[in-house]
Protein backbone atom coordinates (compact mmCIF):
# COMPACT_ATOMS: atom_id res chain seq x y z
CA UNK A 1 0.00 0.00 0.00
CA UNK A 2 1.34 3.38 -0.92
CA UNK A 3 1.37 6.20 1.57
CA UNK A 4 -1.56 7.86 -0.17
CA UNK A 5 -3.62 4.68 -0.12
CA UNK A 6 -2.85 4.22 3.54
CA UNK A 7 -3.91 7.79 4.22
CA UNK A 8 -7.21 7.28 2.40
CA UNK A 9 -7.74 3.93 4.09
CA UNK A 10 -7.19 5.55 7.48
CA UNK A 11 -9.07 8.83 7.22
CA UNK A 12 -11.54 8.20 4.39
CA UNK A 13 -12.32 4.54 4.91
CA UNK A 14 -15.44 4.04 2.85
CA UNK A 15 -16.68 0.96 4.68
CA UNK A 16 -16.35 2.54 8.09
CA UNK A 17 -17.95 5.74 6.83
CA UNK A 18 -20.87 3.88 5.31
CA UNK A 19 -21.39 1.95 8.53
CA UNK A 20 -21.56 5.05 10.69
CA UNK A 21 -23.21 7.47 8.28
CA UNK A 22 -26.76 6.90 9.64
CA UNK A 23 -25.61 7.58 13.20
CA UNK A 24 -23.75 10.72 12.15
CA UNK A 25 -26.86 11.92 10.33
CA UNK A 26 -28.87 11.37 13.52
CA UNK A 27 -26.27 13.37 15.42
CA UNK A 28 -26.42 16.03 12.74
CA UNK A 29 -30.17 16.40 13.14
CA UNK A 30 -29.82 16.66 16.91
CA UNK A 31 -27.12 19.31 16.49
CA UNK A 32 -29.39 21.34 14.20
CA UNK A 33 -32.30 21.06 16.64
CA UNK A 34 -30.14 22.10 19.56
CA UNK A 35 -28.64 24.99 17.59
CA UNK A 36 -32.05 26.30 16.49
CA UNK A 37 -33.44 26.12 20.01
CA UNK A 38 -30.44 28.02 21.36
CA UNK A 39 -30.65 30.71 18.69
CA UNK A 40 -34.37 31.29 19.24
CA UNK A 41 -34.43 31.29 23.03
CA UNK A 42 -31.13 33.15 23.37
CA UNK A 43 -32.07 35.95 20.99
CA UNK A 44 -35.58 36.34 22.44
CA UNK A 45 -34.27 36.50 26.00
CA UNK A 46 -31.50 38.93 25.04
CA UNK A 47 -33.98 41.13 23.18
CA UNK A 48 -36.37 41.21 26.13
CA UNK A 49 -33.55 42.11 28.52
CA UNK A 50 -32.41 44.97 26.27
CA UNK A 51 -35.97 46.33 26.07
CA UNK A 52 -36.42 46.09 29.83
CA UNK A 53 -33.09 47.84 30.31
CA UNK A 54 -34.17 50.77 28.15
CA UNK A 55 -36.92 51.58 30.66
CA UNK A 56 -34.14 52.63 33.02
CA UNK A 57 -35.35 51.04 36.25
CA UNK A 58 -32.19 51.19 38.35
CA UNK A 59 -32.26 48.00 40.49
CA UNK A 60 -33.48 46.00 37.51
CA UNK A 61 -30.70 47.35 35.32
CA UNK A 62 -28.06 46.42 37.88
CA UNK A 63 -29.37 42.87 37.80
CA UNK A 64 -29.29 42.82 34.00
CA UNK A 65 -25.74 44.19 33.90
CA UNK A 66 -24.65 41.57 36.43
CA UNK A 67 -26.32 38.81 34.41
CA UNK A 68 -24.63 39.99 31.23
CA UNK A 69 -21.22 40.36 32.84
CA UNK A 70 -21.47 36.95 34.49
CA UNK A 71 -22.29 35.09 31.30
CA UNK A 72 -19.77 36.99 29.24
CA UNK A 73 -17.00 36.18 31.71
CA UNK A 74 -17.70 32.47 32.28
CA UNK A 75 -16.53 29.91 29.70
CA UNK A 76 -19.60 28.14 28.23
CA UNK A 77 -18.13 24.72 29.00
CA UNK A 78 -17.77 25.65 32.68
CA UNK A 79 -21.46 26.62 32.80
CA UNK A 80 -22.50 23.39 31.07
CA UNK A 81 -20.41 21.27 33.44
CA UNK A 82 -21.68 23.19 36.46
CA UNK A 83 -25.31 22.66 35.50
CA UNK A 84 -24.93 19.05 34.41
CA UNK A 85 -22.68 17.76 37.20
CA UNK A 86 -23.54 20.30 39.87
CA UNK A 87 -27.33 20.60 39.94
CA UNK A 88 -28.12 16.90 40.48
CA UNK A 89 -26.40 16.91 43.88
CA UNK A 90 -28.93 19.47 45.03
CA UNK A 91 -32.08 19.45 42.99
CA UNK A 92 -33.28 18.29 39.58
CA UNK A 93 -30.94 16.39 37.26
CA UNK A 94 -31.17 18.06 33.85
CA UNK A 95 -30.21 15.97 30.83
CA UNK A 96 -27.11 16.82 28.83
CA UNK A 97 -29.33 18.28 26.13
CA UNK A 98 -31.12 20.58 28.57
CA UNK A 99 -27.85 21.57 30.27
CA UNK A 100 -26.25 22.52 26.97
CA UNK A 101 -29.35 24.31 25.72
CA UNK A 102 -29.78 26.27 28.95
CA UNK A 103 -26.10 27.23 29.21
CA UNK A 104 -25.71 28.42 25.65
CA UNK A 105 -29.07 30.20 25.78
CA UNK A 106 -27.91 32.20 28.80
CA UNK A 107 -24.57 32.99 27.12
CA UNK A 108 -26.21 34.07 23.86
CA UNK A 109 -28.82 36.12 25.73
CA UNK A 110 -26.05 37.96 27.59
CA UNK A 111 -24.15 38.81 24.41
CA UNK A 112 -27.33 39.68 22.49
CA UNK A 113 -28.49 42.03 25.26
CA UNK A 114 -25.15 43.80 25.26
CA UNK A 115 -25.10 44.20 21.47
CA UNK A 116 -28.73 45.37 21.25
CA UNK A 117 -28.24 47.74 24.16
CA UNK A 118 -25.23 49.17 22.35
CA UNK A 119 -27.46 49.62 19.29
CA UNK A 120 -30.14 51.39 21.34
CA UNK A 121 -27.52 53.72 22.84
CA UNK A 122 -26.19 54.46 19.36
CA UNK A 123 -29.49 55.96 18.25
CA UNK A 124 -29.00 59.72 18.74
CA UNK A 125 -30.91 61.38 21.57
CA UNK A 126 -32.49 63.76 19.05
CA UNK A 127 -34.41 60.82 17.59
CA UNK A 128 -36.06 60.18 20.96
CA UNK A 129 -36.87 63.84 21.43
CA UNK A 130 -38.21 64.29 17.92
CA UNK A 131 -40.40 61.19 18.21
CA UNK A 132 -41.71 62.20 21.62
CA UNK A 133 -42.47 65.73 20.38
CA UNK A 134 -44.69 64.34 17.65
CA UNK A 135 -46.85 62.90 20.41
CA UNK A 136 -45.56 59.31 20.48
CA UNK A 137 -45.39 57.76 23.94
CA UNK A 138 -42.24 56.15 25.38
CA UNK A 139 -43.18 52.63 24.27
CA UNK A 140 -44.27 53.75 20.83
CA UNK A 141 -41.02 55.67 20.37
CA UNK A 142 -39.05 52.64 21.45
CA UNK A 143 -40.85 50.17 19.18
CA UNK A 144 -41.39 52.33 16.11
CA UNK A 145 -38.41 54.68 16.06
CA UNK A 146 -35.51 53.49 18.18
CA UNK A 147 -35.62 49.68 18.02
CA UNK A 148 -35.77 49.43 14.20
CA UNK A 149 -32.61 51.54 13.92
CA UNK A 150 -30.94 49.77 16.84
CA UNK A 151 -31.71 46.39 15.29
CA UNK A 152 -30.19 47.38 11.98
CA UNK A 153 -27.00 48.49 13.70
CA UNK A 154 -26.89 45.30 15.74
CA UNK A 155 -27.42 42.78 12.99
CA UNK A 156 -23.80 42.25 11.84
CA UNK A 157 -22.25 41.76 15.30
CA UNK A 158 -25.28 39.80 16.43
CA UNK A 159 -25.03 37.42 13.47
CA UNK A 160 -21.36 36.74 14.09
CA UNK A 161 -21.84 36.24 17.82
CA UNK A 162 -24.79 33.92 17.25
CA UNK A 163 -22.75 31.80 14.86
CA UNK A 164 -19.85 31.60 17.30
CA UNK A 165 -22.08 30.54 20.19
CA UNK A 166 -24.05 28.03 18.11
CA UNK A 167 -20.79 26.25 17.32
CA UNK A 168 -20.70 25.57 21.05
CA UNK A 169 -23.26 22.80 20.53
CA UNK A 170 -20.18 20.58 20.11
CA UNK A 171 -19.56 21.16 23.83
CA UNK A 172 -22.60 19.00 24.45
CA UNK A 173 -20.41 15.98 23.70
CA UNK A 174 -18.83 16.51 27.12
CA UNK A 175 -22.16 15.91 28.85
CA UNK A 176 -23.27 12.97 26.73
CA UNK A 177 -25.49 14.73 24.21
CA UNK A 178 -25.57 12.47 21.16
CA UNK A 179 -24.67 15.26 18.75
CA UNK A 180 -22.21 14.89 15.86
CA UNK A 181 -18.93 15.09 17.78
CA UNK A 182 -20.03 12.69 20.48
CA UNK A 183 -21.37 10.13 17.97
CA UNK A 184 -18.20 10.44 15.88
CA UNK A 185 -15.85 10.04 18.87
CA UNK A 186 -17.76 6.99 20.02
CA UNK A 187 -17.56 5.48 16.54
CA UNK A 188 -13.79 6.07 16.39
CA UNK A 189 -13.30 4.18 19.64
CA UNK A 190 -15.53 1.39 18.39
CA UNK A 191 -14.09 0.95 14.90
CA UNK A 192 -10.45 1.84 15.72
CA UNK A 193 -10.51 4.06 12.66
CA UNK A 194 -10.72 7.86 12.57
CA UNK A 195 -12.95 8.02 9.47
CA UNK A 196 -16.09 8.76 11.54
CA UNK A 197 -14.31 11.87 12.82
CA UNK A 198 -13.64 12.91 9.22
CA UNK A 199 -17.31 12.38 8.55
CA UNK A 200 -18.21 14.41 11.63
CA UNK A 201 -15.89 17.19 10.51
CA UNK A 202 -17.58 17.22 7.11
CA UNK A 203 -20.98 17.35 8.81
CA UNK A 204 -19.91 20.43 10.77
CA UNK A 205 -18.61 22.08 7.62
CA UNK A 206 -21.87 21.34 5.80
CA UNK A 207 -23.72 22.98 8.66
CA UNK A 208 -21.53 25.95 9.47
CA UNK A 209 -19.69 26.91 6.29
CA UNK A 210 -22.85 28.33 4.67
CA UNK A 211 -23.61 30.09 7.95
CA UNK A 212 -20.16 31.69 8.08
CA UNK A 213 -20.43 32.78 4.45
CA UNK A 214 -23.89 34.16 5.24
CA UNK A 215 -22.37 36.09 8.16
CA UNK A 216 -19.77 37.57 5.84
CA UNK A 217 -22.55 38.65 3.46
CA UNK A 218 -24.58 40.18 6.28
CA UNK A 219 -21.55 42.17 7.38
CA UNK A 220 -21.18 43.86 3.99
CA UNK A 221 -24.93 44.12 3.36
CA UNK A 222 -25.70 45.92 6.62
CA UNK A 223 -22.53 47.97 6.89
CA UNK A 224 -23.19 51.68 7.30
CA UNK A 225 -21.87 53.56 4.34
CA UNK A 226 -19.31 56.06 5.48
CA UNK B 1 -30.37 27.32 52.40
CA UNK B 2 -27.92 25.58 54.70
CA UNK B 3 -28.05 22.55 52.43
CA UNK B 4 -27.59 24.71 49.34
CA UNK B 5 -24.47 26.31 50.80
CA UNK B 6 -23.09 22.94 51.91
CA UNK B 7 -23.59 21.65 48.38
CA UNK B 8 -22.31 24.48 46.22
CA UNK B 9 -20.19 26.61 48.55
CA UNK B 10 -18.69 24.01 50.81
CA UNK B 11 -15.73 25.86 52.31
CA UNK B 12 -14.00 22.71 53.51
CA UNK B 13 -14.19 21.08 50.09
CA UNK B 14 -13.03 24.26 48.43
CA UNK B 15 -10.08 24.57 50.79
CA UNK B 16 -9.10 20.96 50.17
CA UNK B 17 -9.34 21.47 46.42
CA UNK B 18 -7.49 24.80 46.41
CA UNK B 19 -3.98 23.44 45.70
CA UNK B 20 -5.00 21.45 42.63
CA UNK B 21 -7.25 24.26 41.42
CA UNK B 22 -4.29 26.61 41.60
CA UNK B 23 -2.22 24.10 39.65
CA UNK B 24 -4.98 24.08 37.06
CA UNK B 25 -5.03 27.86 36.99
CA UNK B 26 -1.30 27.87 36.33
CA UNK B 27 -1.83 25.56 33.35
CA UNK B 28 -4.66 27.77 32.07
CA UNK B 29 -2.40 30.83 32.27
CA UNK B 30 0.35 28.93 30.45
CA UNK B 31 -2.12 27.95 27.72
CA UNK B 32 -3.21 31.56 27.32
CA UNK B 33 0.42 32.70 27.14
CA UNK B 34 1.02 30.22 24.32
CA UNK B 35 -2.29 30.51 22.44
CA UNK B 36 -2.75 34.27 22.37
CA UNK B 37 0.68 35.33 20.99
CA UNK B 38 0.69 32.44 18.50
CA UNK B 39 -2.84 33.18 17.29
CA UNK B 40 -2.19 36.90 17.15
CA UNK B 41 1.01 36.48 15.14
CA UNK B 42 -0.85 34.16 12.76
CA UNK B 43 -3.63 36.71 12.53
CA UNK B 44 -1.21 39.48 11.56
CA UNK B 45 0.13 37.28 8.77
CA UNK B 46 -3.41 36.49 7.56
CA UNK B 47 -4.35 40.18 7.61
CA UNK B 48 -1.21 41.24 5.75
CA UNK B 49 -1.76 38.55 3.11
CA UNK B 50 -5.34 39.74 2.67
CA UNK B 51 -4.01 43.09 1.47
CA UNK B 52 -2.81 41.30 -1.65
CA UNK B 53 -5.70 41.44 -4.08
CA UNK B 54 -4.41 38.76 -6.44
CA UNK B 55 -7.09 36.04 -6.82
CA UNK B 56 -4.50 33.29 -6.33
CA UNK B 57 -3.78 34.67 -2.86
CA UNK B 58 -7.18 36.02 -2.02
CA UNK B 59 -9.44 33.02 -2.55
CA UNK B 60 -7.31 30.38 -0.84
CA UNK B 61 -6.97 32.78 2.08
CA UNK B 62 -10.72 33.39 2.34
CA UNK B 63 -11.30 29.63 2.12
CA UNK B 64 -8.70 28.97 4.84
CA UNK B 65 -10.15 31.59 7.18
CA UNK B 66 -13.76 30.58 6.67
CA UNK B 67 -12.86 26.90 7.02
CA UNK B 68 -11.39 27.42 10.47
CA UNK B 69 -14.11 29.83 11.52
CA UNK B 70 -16.78 27.31 10.53
CA UNK B 71 -15.13 24.48 12.45
CA UNK B 72 -16.15 24.31 16.11
CA UNK B 73 -12.86 24.59 18.03
CA UNK B 74 -13.64 21.49 20.09
CA UNK B 75 -14.16 19.41 16.93
CA UNK B 76 -10.84 20.65 15.59
CA UNK B 77 -9.12 19.83 18.86
CA UNK B 78 -10.58 16.31 19.06
CA UNK B 79 -9.68 15.72 15.42
CA UNK B 80 -6.06 16.67 16.06
CA UNK B 81 -5.81 14.86 19.37
CA UNK B 82 -7.68 11.66 18.52
CA UNK B 83 -7.27 11.56 14.74
CA UNK B 84 -3.63 12.32 14.04
CA UNK B 85 -2.22 9.38 16.05
CA UNK B 86 -3.88 7.13 13.45
CA UNK B 87 -1.60 8.75 10.87
CA UNK B 88 1.35 7.88 13.05
CA UNK B 89 1.72 11.41 14.34
CA UNK B 90 1.90 11.20 18.11
CA UNK B 91 1.59 14.59 19.72
CA UNK B 92 0.59 15.20 23.29
CA UNK B 93 -2.44 17.05 24.60
CA UNK B 94 -0.57 20.33 24.98
CA UNK B 95 0.73 20.39 21.40
CA UNK B 96 -2.71 19.41 20.10
CA UNK B 97 -4.26 22.30 21.96
CA UNK B 98 -1.56 24.68 20.73
CA UNK B 99 -2.08 23.67 17.09
CA UNK B 100 -5.88 23.69 17.29
CA UNK B 101 -5.92 27.08 18.97
CA UNK B 102 -3.43 28.46 16.48
CA UNK B 103 -5.57 27.43 13.50
CA UNK B 104 -8.78 28.69 15.06
CA UNK B 105 -7.70 31.94 16.71
CA UNK B 106 -5.36 33.10 13.94
CA UNK B 107 -8.36 33.06 11.58
CA UNK B 108 -10.42 35.17 13.97
CA UNK B 109 -7.60 37.62 14.72
CA UNK B 110 -6.88 37.74 10.99
CA UNK B 111 -10.45 38.72 10.12
CA UNK B 112 -10.47 41.43 12.77
CA UNK B 113 -7.14 42.88 11.69
CA UNK B 114 -8.16 42.75 8.03
CA UNK B 115 -11.23 44.83 8.87
CA UNK B 116 -8.93 47.21 10.74
CA UNK B 117 -6.58 47.63 7.80
CA UNK B 118 -9.52 48.13 5.45
CA UNK B 119 -10.91 50.85 7.71
CA UNK B 120 -7.88 53.04 6.95
CA UNK B 121 -8.49 55.29 3.93
CA UNK B 122 -6.30 54.61 0.89
CA UNK B 123 -5.03 58.18 1.02
CA UNK B 124 -3.03 57.28 4.13
CA UNK B 125 -0.97 54.74 2.22
CA UNK B 126 -0.53 57.11 -0.71
CA UNK B 127 0.50 59.98 1.55
CA UNK B 128 2.94 57.77 3.43
CA UNK B 129 4.46 56.50 0.19
CA UNK B 130 4.80 60.01 -1.15
CA UNK B 131 6.92 60.99 1.86
CA UNK B 132 9.41 58.35 0.71
CA UNK B 133 8.43 55.45 2.97
CA UNK B 134 8.49 52.02 1.33
CA UNK B 135 5.25 50.01 1.20
CA UNK B 136 6.44 47.84 4.10
CA UNK B 137 7.46 50.83 6.19
CA UNK B 138 4.17 52.57 5.49
CA UNK B 139 2.33 49.43 6.58
CA UNK B 140 4.28 49.11 9.82
CA UNK B 141 4.46 52.75 10.86
CA UNK B 142 1.32 54.30 9.39
CA UNK B 143 -1.40 51.77 8.59
CA UNK B 144 -1.06 49.08 11.26
CA UNK B 145 -0.97 51.38 14.31
CA UNK B 146 -4.21 53.03 13.22
CA UNK B 147 -5.73 49.71 12.24
CA UNK B 148 -4.96 48.26 15.69
CA UNK B 149 -6.57 51.24 17.39
CA UNK B 150 -9.71 51.06 15.27
CA UNK B 151 -10.36 47.41 16.10
CA UNK B 152 -9.06 47.41 19.67
CA UNK B 153 -12.43 46.46 21.20
CA UNK B 154 -12.71 43.48 18.84
CA UNK B 155 -9.15 42.40 19.60
CA UNK B 156 -9.78 42.53 23.35
CA UNK B 157 -13.09 40.73 22.89
CA UNK B 158 -11.48 37.97 20.85
CA UNK B 159 -8.69 37.59 23.40
CA UNK B 160 -11.32 37.18 26.12
CA UNK B 161 -12.94 34.46 24.03
CA UNK B 162 -9.58 32.69 23.62
CA UNK B 163 -9.01 32.73 27.38
CA UNK B 164 -12.46 31.26 27.97
CA UNK B 165 -11.91 28.73 25.21
CA UNK B 166 -8.88 27.24 26.97
CA UNK B 167 -11.45 25.38 29.12
CA UNK B 168 -12.04 22.97 26.22
CA UNK B 169 -8.51 21.64 26.75
CA UNK B 170 -10.06 19.72 29.66
CA UNK B 171 -11.67 17.43 27.07
CA UNK B 172 -8.27 16.12 25.98
CA UNK B 173 -7.25 15.66 29.63
CA UNK B 174 -4.93 18.64 29.83
CA UNK B 175 -4.92 19.50 33.54
CA UNK B 176 -6.12 23.10 33.29
CA UNK B 177 -8.55 24.80 35.65
CA UNK B 178 -11.79 23.12 34.56
CA UNK B 179 -10.17 19.67 34.33
CA UNK B 180 -8.77 19.94 37.84
CA UNK B 181 -12.12 21.15 39.15
CA UNK B 182 -13.83 18.12 37.61
CA UNK B 183 -11.22 15.84 39.17
CA UNK B 184 -11.76 17.39 42.59
CA UNK B 185 -15.52 17.14 42.16
CA UNK B 186 -15.42 13.46 41.27
CA UNK B 187 -13.24 12.71 44.29
CA UNK B 188 -15.31 14.69 46.80
CA UNK B 189 -18.76 14.03 45.29
CA UNK B 190 -19.40 17.72 45.75
CA UNK B 191 -19.71 20.39 43.03
CA UNK B 192 -18.03 23.11 45.12
CA UNK B 193 -14.70 22.81 43.25
CA UNK B 194 -16.49 23.58 39.97
CA UNK B 195 -18.18 26.55 41.61
CA UNK B 196 -14.76 27.66 42.86
CA UNK B 197 -13.32 27.34 39.35
CA UNK B 198 -16.24 29.36 37.94
CA UNK B 199 -15.61 32.02 40.59
CA UNK B 200 -11.93 32.14 39.62
CA UNK B 201 -12.80 32.58 35.95
CA UNK B 202 -15.30 35.28 36.84
CA UNK B 203 -12.97 37.20 39.15
CA UNK B 204 -10.15 37.12 36.58
CA UNK B 205 -12.25 37.97 33.53
CA UNK B 206 -14.82 40.34 34.98
CA UNK B 207 -12.52 43.38 34.78
CA UNK B 208 -11.91 42.57 31.12
CA UNK B 209 -15.66 42.36 30.47
CA UNK B 210 -16.17 45.75 32.18
CA UNK B 211 -13.37 47.31 30.14
CA UNK B 212 -14.84 45.82 27.00
CA UNK B 213 -18.30 47.22 27.69
CA UNK B 214 -16.80 50.68 28.00
CA UNK B 215 -14.65 50.33 24.88
CA UNK B 216 -17.62 49.07 22.86
CA UNK B 217 -19.95 51.86 23.97
CA UNK B 218 -17.26 54.41 23.21
CA UNK B 219 -16.76 52.90 19.74
CA UNK B 220 -20.49 53.14 19.04
CA UNK B 221 -20.67 56.72 20.32
CA UNK B 222 -17.96 57.67 17.82
CA UNK B 223 -20.17 56.56 14.95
Amino acid sequence: MSAWERFVFTFFNREVMAAYLPKIVEGFILTVELALLIVISGLVLGFLLAVVRSFGIRPLNWLIVFFVDLFRALPPLVIIVLIYFGLPSFGPAPSGFVSTWLSLTLVLAAFAEEILWGGILAVPKGQWEAARSTGLGFSATLTHVVLPQALRLSIPPLTNRTIAITKGTALGSVVAVAEVLSVASGAVAFSSNPSPLTLGAIAYLVLFLPVVVFGRWVETRFAWKR
Amino acid sequence: MQEFLATFFNIEVMRAAAPILLQGLRMTVLLVLVAVPLGFAGGVVVALLSVIRHPLVRWPLVAWVDFFRAFPPLVLLVFIYAGLPFAGIEIGAFTSVAIGFFLNTSSYYGEILRAGIESIPRGQMEAARSTGLSAVQAMIWVILPQAFRNVLPDLVSNTLEVVKLTSIASVVALPELLFQARQAQSVTYNPSPIVAAALLYFLLLWPVVRLLSRLEHKAIARH
